[in-house]
């Protein structure tokens, strides 16, 4: 399967170039530009590792670009993303996040149904890499 | 005006003459301000119209009445202060009336539009009066909650930023079985929207009952949420005939794990306000659908502008209101709704009458609702979509999804892949509104669900002339 989340999943992974169009743009709104990586790629997972604090005074592509080809060089077969931050009043918020990386296989989630009372399901969500410790998923 | 004494004898007065005509008075900051187009009777002066209006929506009665005399009665008398002729509009007025905040109990809207859409509108001496715009003031604005969630909120809870949400209403709306209905679900999930959606008329009726219904979407949620990875929902109609029904229906939707839960605005403004609370309680995303407001939104010349509507619902609480998508099947002037679309999303909106927008409005940090663009829009037109729209909106593609020739995952695809490559195109810098068209055609090369949605609904435009336009054009100097 192919996890779909981030602004650009169903589109082709996007080339060095296009990830530099989408940085500039991000720049260009003033918003500071955060690499991201995990191997826990659930869907309620919020906080992923922060390859270093967002960039709050970096103004050059080429700079956030450095640090995604450090974070893929480092943890190549790690989901990878790219977060710009609006820090405006009435935002303050993540405003656009892609995916930049990820594992060569991608096996997806489990859903498991916990049968309770009369017909209603609990349902979880589990990602099959998980099932190892963090650090040894996705080799 | 003369004497005290003068001013109460028994008897008729003109509304003007009894103080609800003040050309002077200057709106304090806490003032409610609302105006009003008055088409009044033939021989009635605009004046005395707007004064009347004043008068009835606020402490008069048709007579002198001496118990005034036992109250601060200046207070609590709306002043109308301004009456201006409407712009190519003959025998309309824009009239402007201010209300002191006392006249209303605190967040409650049902008070509000008690006073000020009370008796008035069947008022004799006018052939038709319309609540075109209203200013809050933001003292008054403290008393609402707003939406439970807001914009920012949802959007860090579903994580998904950077582009509009993708949604689409089951269809057939009326006769699935809730089993057929969840595939539906599942199906429009899988293939790459945020949301599927109950219509307004789905509540619990002989061919699906609402239990099992809930039952059947959240295993359809769910699937798909597994299937992609993505946090997914479907608005849950929980609209009922008592507040009982409906909190029994929204708590097994919470039970069930649902992100989202939907409500009619034919349920009342005070049915919403007590949603809006269970929703903030329940860290519940509120859907509201606007189920009836074309009785008396559109027409220009009676009833209530949508844009006032859309003020009210942000106050009292909702997340999500349809407000509009220009290019499709329903009511929708360009103008008017980009007004619309402020008056969900700014901190604050400013007066802008060539879109409607009669006042500045502070918004007094209340969360920003997202407007949901529904009705006859499909992939081929991404492109102005988002021009119009901008990001913070769900686009809606219904027949749009289900009606693909190839299913609905397919469907789905289409519209998912046209959103992501039209807004990685803004980004880009590229000129969407004349390169749209073509970087579809691009990506539907190496999309084919995408090209044949644009083949199959390539000619579909709904080309007819809005009845709720703007009555300022850009030439008129803003002052």
């Amino acid at each position: 399967m192919r996890i779909t989340q981030g602004t650009f999943s169903f589109l082709p992974d996007l080339t060095d170039t296009e990830i530099r169009a989408q940085i500039e743009y991000s720049l260009e709104q003033g918003w500071a530009i955060g690499v991201e990586y995990t191997d826990d790629p659930h869907p309620r997972n919020f906080y992923w590792e922060m390859w270093g604090n967002p960039m709050f005074d970096l103004r050059d592509a080429a700079g956030a670009m450095t640090e995604v080809s450090a974070c893929r060089k480092a943890h190549p077969q790690h989901y990878i993303r790219v977060n710009a931050f609006d820090s405006t009043r009435g935002f303050e918020t993540t405003r656009l996040s892609y995916i930049v990386n990820r594992p060569t296989n991608e096996p997806g989630f489990q859903l498991k149904r916990n049968e309770v009372g009369g017909r209603a399901i609990q349902y979880t969500i589990e990602s099959y890499a998980t099932e190892k410790p963090e650090g040894s998923r996705y080799k | 005006m003369g004497s005290q004494a003068e001013r109460y004898k028994s008897g008729v007065l003109p509304y003007a003459k009894m103080g609800y005509w003040e050309p002077d008075y200057v709106p304090k900051d806490t003032d409610v301000i609302a105006l009003f187009r008055i088409t009044p009777q033939d021989g009635v002066d605009p004046i005395e119209a707007a004064a009347a209006v004043a008068g009835e929506s606020s402490t008069a009665t048709w007579t002198v009445v001496w118990t005034d005399r036992l109250t601060a009665c200046e207070n609590y008398r709306a002043k109308a202060y301004r009456v201006d002729p409407v712009p190519g509009a003959p025998g309309q007025y824009f009239s402007y009336i201010a209300y002191d905040i006392d006249l209303f109990e605190e967040g409650s809207i049902a008070n509000l539009t008690a006073s000020i859409i009370g008796n008035v509108f069947g008022f004799k001496p006018l052939k038709a009066l319309r609540l075109e715009d209203m200013r809050i003031p933001f003292a008054y604005l403290k008393t609402f909650q707003g939406p439970a969630t807001g914009i920012v909120v949802e959007r860090e809870r579903l994580d998904k930023f950077g582009r509009p949400l993708l949604g689409a209403t089951t269809k057939p709306k009326l006769g699935l079985s809730s089993k057929n209905y969840g595939r539906v679900v599942y199906e429009a999930l899988k293939g790459g929207l945020d949301f599927v959606k109950d219509d307004e008329n789905i509540n619990s009726q002989p061919f699906m009952h609402w239990r099992d219904r809930f039952l059947y979407c959240m295993e359809a949620v769910n699937k798909a949420a597994a299937a992609t990875g993505e946090v997914k929902g479907h608005y849950l109609n929980v609209t009922a005939a008592t507040m009982e029904d409906m909190y029994e229906r929204a708590d097994f939707a919470k039970e069930l794990g649902s992100v989202i839960v939907m409500i009619d605005l034919v349920i009342g403004y005070t049915a919403i306000q007590s949603m809006a609370k269970w929703a903030r309680r329940n860290d519940m995303v509120l859907h509201l659908h606007r189920a009836g407001h074309g009785t008396y939104t559109r027409q220009k010349n009676h009833g209530v502008s949508f844009r006032v509507i859309a003020k009210w619902m942000r106050m009292a609480g909702v997340d999500h209101i349809h407000a509009g998508t220009v290019v499709g099947k329903l009511e929708g002037d360009p103008n008017v709704i980009a007004g619309i679309y402020s008056v969900c999303r700014d901190s604050f909106t400013h007066q802008n009458p060539e879109q409607g927008v009669f006042f500045d409005q502070d918004w007094a940090s209340l969360r920003k609702m997202m407007p949901v663009a529904s009705g006859g829009i499909h992939a081929g037109q991404m492109h102005q979509l988002i021009t119009y729209l901008g990001e913070d909106v769900v686009l809606q593609f219904g027949g749009g999804t289900i009606g693909h020739p190839q299913g609905i995952q397919a469907g789905a695809t289409a519209n998912r892949v046209a959103l992501e490559v039209m807004i990685k195109a803004r980004n880009e810098g590229r000129d969407i509104w004349n390169e749209g068209p073509q970087i579809l055609a691009d990506a539907a090369k190496w999309c084919s669900p995408l090209r044949a949605a644009l083949d199959t609904w390539k000619d579909v435009t709904f080309n007819y002339q809005s009845t709720d336009t703007a009555d300022f054009v850009p030439t008129a100097t803003a002052s």
